[in-house]
């Protein structure tokens, strides 16, 4: 069952993934990119990762798109109809470098064993854990403690970035 | 379910570095950038399953810095666009030799 949910959720996504690259208007694209988003916060659940399951539906899908969706309708990208797609030299160029990519990819995975997500040892740490902790103890138990400074370098990443938005978007006053 | 997640995530990488490449509008480009650091984000996910709960802090993090970058990228588009009226790549040569 959780196989076959997983495989669906890869299916839903990676179809989507195509849709993002190929769709014809920037608003088709964004909203090809929000199924892509809920569908690896399927994933993410399937992997024992609920509260990252969560954020990424609240924080991605739900604030950083409708940033994204914001944009585009204020500048009123939504009607071109024609894929603004490279030619010539630069879609050549551009398949060689992603069949590179994808070659040296699917080389790591040649005569991979395949682990079983529930006997690996994080996977049993991690679940222990969420027993112990709950989904939100689980991984703020770790950001709290081992990452308290990190988490507290995000907080003034975020202010630069608030600063920097404002600063570069705001119309300038003659 | 490790293998076939870290599968998904590279063919996502993958499909993401595609779409940079090949198009020219500058807000789908940045699309296919979240799209790589979604790839990103699933394989410290499933790579979480093996070496504890750091993997998915640091998931918390490419977050946190994906909602930065979006910002600070959308601003800057939308100040380039009041220059040139648009936000094709193409038209953006000041820089190129």
């Amino acid at each position: 069952m959780v196989d076959i949910l997983f495989y669906v959720f890869a299916a839903v996504a990676i179809g989507s993934a195509f849709g993002v690259v190929t769709a014809r208007t920037p608003v088709g694209s964004l909203l090809f990119m929000v199924a892509t988003l809920a569908s690896l916060a399927g994933v993410y659940v399937l992997l024992e990762a609920h509260f990252i399951a969560a954020v990424q539906i609240i924080v991605y899908a739900g604030a950083i798109m409708v940033l994204f969706l914001f944009v585009i309708m204020l500048l009123n990208l939504g009607h071109e109809y024609r894929r603004d797609l490279q030619g010539g030299v630069a879609a050549v160029l551009s398949f060689m470098i992603v069949g590179t990519l994808a070659g040296l990819l699917a080389r790591q995975f040649r005569g991979e064993v395949a682990l079983d997500a529930v006997s690996a040892p994080g996977g049993q740490a991690i679940d222990a854990a969420l027993i112990r902790h709950g989904a939100v103890g689980a991984i703020g138990q770790s950001l709290f403690t081992d990452y308290l400074v990190p988490f507290e370098i995000t907080g003034i990443l975020l202010l630069v970035a608030i600063v920097g938005a404002l600063v570069l978007a705001k119309r300038k006053v003659p | 379910m490790i293998t076939p997640a870290m599968v998904l995530s590279a063919i996502l990488f993958v499909v993401g570095t595609f779409g940079v490449l090949v198009r020219r509008n500058a807000i789908i480009m940045f699309l296919c950038i979240e799209l790589q650091l979604n790839a990103v984000n699933l394989a410290f996910i499933a790579l979480s399953r093996i070496w504890g709960i750091d993997g998915q802090v640091f998931v918390f993090f490419v977050m946190t810095v994906a909602a930065a970058e979006a910002a600070v990228g959308l601003a800057i588009i939308i100040s380039i666009f009041r220059h040139y009226e648009t936000v094709n790549v193409d038209n953006f040569n000041l820089l190129k030799w």
